[in-house]
């Protein structure tokens, strides 16, 4: 009788799933990521500067790695999981053409974007994919663009309109823009003035801060300074490495609200939106991680996600298949936001809903609404096919 | 001490009551609403809609089932982590039954025995034996299960798991997994043919309806909803619920804020009726002449004819309400 049980069983099972083999399927992912990565120094995290991320995003691959161990064991395929480091994009190289050989097809690229770009470049051709789960400049997903490289992180320019929406729709119109000396910090800034032309924001001053107490440059490094003169309803601050930022919120000379950096950013996740599901999947982060998530976790997590739902929806189709179901327009991804996600064509950015939040409210979700698109709402944010300069 | 005495000869005669075979009394009329952010069931009268009264139970209140007898309410309180026993005649919650963590959904076995629920947080389903209202058994299932259904003739368990987007079939005798059926994005609600041959799965992302063959679990179809001036990213099923006589299914839409009659042997989409916000929770009538849409996001039921279609009213009941359920 109980053996009749489980022959039905296994007979339904083998019915349900004609993809079967005798053994199972492997699918393998690597995290590749530097020795040392600045950006997740205890020294830094330890001020949970809104824009940065709050540690190591490894832990979103491993959420989403268990999610999928179900689904896995149901249709026989084993998902594994690889991390590998090196010093330096050549070291990174060449434990990918390694990782490569084993089998593994799907790598999880966390690194700063001049890492993204050279890695893009090399790999291009071969049989894998990289995704981009810590980068977010735009260079990335215009000029540097890749095929072969999915970008599951929203980029400056989607964080930046996402603002300006917020902005618009406070009818917050004239804005003091600060802007660091870094590089890095001129993308940001740049990022933010495109935004503010496209939606018809005016930036009454933009002026360059320094992170110092040299009283030649007091007009640079000092709040008050840099805030005093004619009005404006709200200051963007454009700074990449967040410790300027941190100190500008009531130092302003003027009680304003501060954006981007610090105060009210844009953000793939954050730990305290409570809508679609997603008090379920910050416990799961926090319970691994020991930690609240940031956005890096959560486009980490989505980057293995993706993959499998192609694994599951195409049943472990062959590569160039899976990629184009991947790439194409057909599939859903959940990112616990509400909407259905899903990879641009022209430069493999995933298109998502941002949270605008302040260090422990989701104030917004953008786009917000009445920011409408012929198409589809969530390319009001980031480069539409229009604004694209990606070529494959 | 004084209260244990009468707190457990409630105990006893529920248990009484839920040991009989169903005979339905006619009910008191009242609709239940239980509200997630009042931490309280609205108990509203079923002909003028007025507020009878608001009976406080446990946290975050979702799902709710009626015994088959009639005499009980059943409510979960998620963030309690437990399911609250309201005695209908009293209108007060007479016990507590713990449960997993997180849980959300729950059902039945047709003899009124046990209910099964589905712990979001554990991925996991509890099945619970309501006398002694302890866990008997647990069940592991894919990552956040929600919608929870027996199948009618009690022999089959159907669960969805949001995250895995699986429908999991569990033999009721052995709690074991017969079978992992992949369907639509995030699947969510339950709803079942009277002869359980066709098993109905709300997929909200998905914006579809799979079709189960109930009797060898493979796909039957699908249902697509397109109602007009609505982006496909903005239709999101959630909510189902059939006639008795297995003809028609209303499934409510979500953020697209319709529901949808949709003909269950052609499977085809009749009409789209506007509700309220973010519809959800869909309960009919005894005799399905009524149709309850719970809107979550406009803080209201919609009372709907099914003859005409016609939204009769839209009654205001607490903040965020979750389900309905009708004592006629």
């Amino acid at each position: 009788m109980h053996l009749n049980l489980i022959r039905f069983a296994f007979a339904l099972l083998a019915g349900l799933l004609p993809l079967t083999p005798a053994l199972a399927d492997t699918v393998r992912f690597a995290w590749l990521a530097l020795d040392k990565d600045v950006r997740y120094d205890d020294k830094r995290t330890f001020f949970r500067t809104l824009s940065q991320p709050p540690g190591n995003p490894y832990a979103g691959a491993e959420v989403a790695m268990r999610e999928s161990r179900f689904v896995g064991q149901a249709l026989k395929i084993d998902f594994k999981l690889d991390r590998a480091t090196g010093a330096d994009t050549s070291a990174l190289l060449a434990q990918l053409d390694r990782l490569h050989a084993e089998g593994v097809r799907y790598f999880l690229v966390d690194a700063p974007a001049a890492v993204q770009a050279e890695l893009g470049r090399a790999t291009r051709g071969k049989e894998l994919l990289l995704f981009n789960v810590s980068a977010a400049d735009d260079a990335l997903r215009q000029a540097q663009c890749q095929p072969h490289v999915f970008h599951t992180l929203p980029n400056h320019a989607m964080q930046a309109d996402a603002i300006a929406q917020f902005l618009v729709s406070n009818k917050w119109r004239s804005i003091l823009l600060l802007e660091g000396p870094l590089a890095e910090d001129k993308l940001i800034a740049t990022a933010f003035e495109r935004a503010a032309k496209r939606f018809g924001l005016k930036i009454t001053d933009k002026r360059s801060f320094v992170l110092s107490n040299d009283p030649r440059q007091r007009n640079q490094g000092n709040v008050g300074l840099l805030t005093a003169g004619s009005d404006y309803d709200a200051i963007f601050v454009a700074d990449s490495d967040g410790e300027f930022a941190r100190g500008v919120p009531y130092r302003s000379v003027r009680p304003r609200p501060v954006v981007g950096s610090e105060g009210l950013v844009a953000e793939a996740w954050h730990w305290a939106w409570e809508r679609h599901g997603a008090p379920q999947l910050t416990s799961r982060m926090i319970k691994q991680a020991d930690r609240h998530p940031g956005s890096a976790d959560w486009a980490a997590w989505m980057a293995v996600k993706a993959v499998v739902e192609a694994v599951v929806r195409t049943e472990n189709a062959p590569f160039p298949k899976l990629v184009a179901y991947l790439a194409g327009e057909d599939i859903t991804l959940d990112g616990f936001k509400g909407n259905r996600l899903g990879f641009r064509p022209w430069d493999r950015q995933l298109r998502q809903p941002l949270l605008i939040a302040t260090h422990n409210a989701v104030i917004e979700r953008a786009p917000i609404d009445g920011f409408l698109h012929q198409h589809n709402n969530m390319d009001t944010l980031g480069f539409d096919q229009r604004d694209s300069q990606c070529k494959f | 001490m004084r209260i244990r005495p009468l707190v457990s000869a409630v105990a006893a005669s529920l248990m009484l009551a839920l040991s009989l075979p169903a005979a339905h009394a006619k009910g008191t009329g009242y609709v239940f609403v239980s509200s997630e952010n009042d931490n309280a069931v609205t108990v509203l009268d079923g002909k003028t809609h007025q507020v009878v009264r608001t009976i406080q139970t446990g946290e975050r209140p979702r799902d709710m089932k009626r015994s088959a007898d009639g005499k009980t309410l059943y409510v979960i309180a998620s963030n309690d982590e437990r399911v609250d026993v309201i005695d209908i005649a009293r209108l007060e919650v007479v016990r507590s039954i713990p449960v997993g963590e997180d849980p959300e959904m729950f059902d039945f076995s047709p003899d009124g025995k046990r209910f099964y629920v589905s712990n979001e947080e554990d991925a996991k389903v509890s099945v619970i034996d309501v006398a002694a209202g302890k866990t008997v058994a647990e069940i592991e299932v894919g990552e956040e299960p929600e919608g929870i259904m027996v199948s009618p003739d009690g022999k089959r368990l159907y669960v969805t798991s949001e995250v895995a987007n699986m429908v999991h079939v569990i033999d009721t005798a052995s709690n074991a997994i017969l079978a992992n059926i992949v369907v639509g994005n995030r699947p969510r609600r339950f709803a079942a043919t009277p002869d359980g041959s066709e098993i109905w799965v709300t997929n909200e992302l998905g914006g579809s309806v799979t079709v189960i063959d109930g009797r060898n679990n493979q796909i039957k179809g699908t249902v697509a909803f397109a109602p007009k001036g609505f982006r496909a990213d903005d239709v999101t099923p959630v909510g189902i619920v059939m006639t008795r006589d297995g003809k028609t299914a209303y499934v409510t839409l979500g953020r697209a804020n319709h529901f949808a009659v949709v003909d269950v042997a052609s499977r085809a989409v009749k009409q789209y009726v506007l509700v309220g916000q973010r519809a959800w929770g869909a309960t009919l009538n005894r005799d399905d002449s009524l149709l309850y849409v719970v809107n979550g996001l406009s803080d209201d039921v919609s009372v709907v004819d099914t003859k005409t279609l016609k939204v009769l009213r839209s009654v205001p009941v607490g903040r965020v309400p979750h389900t309905a359920v009708i004592d006629d």
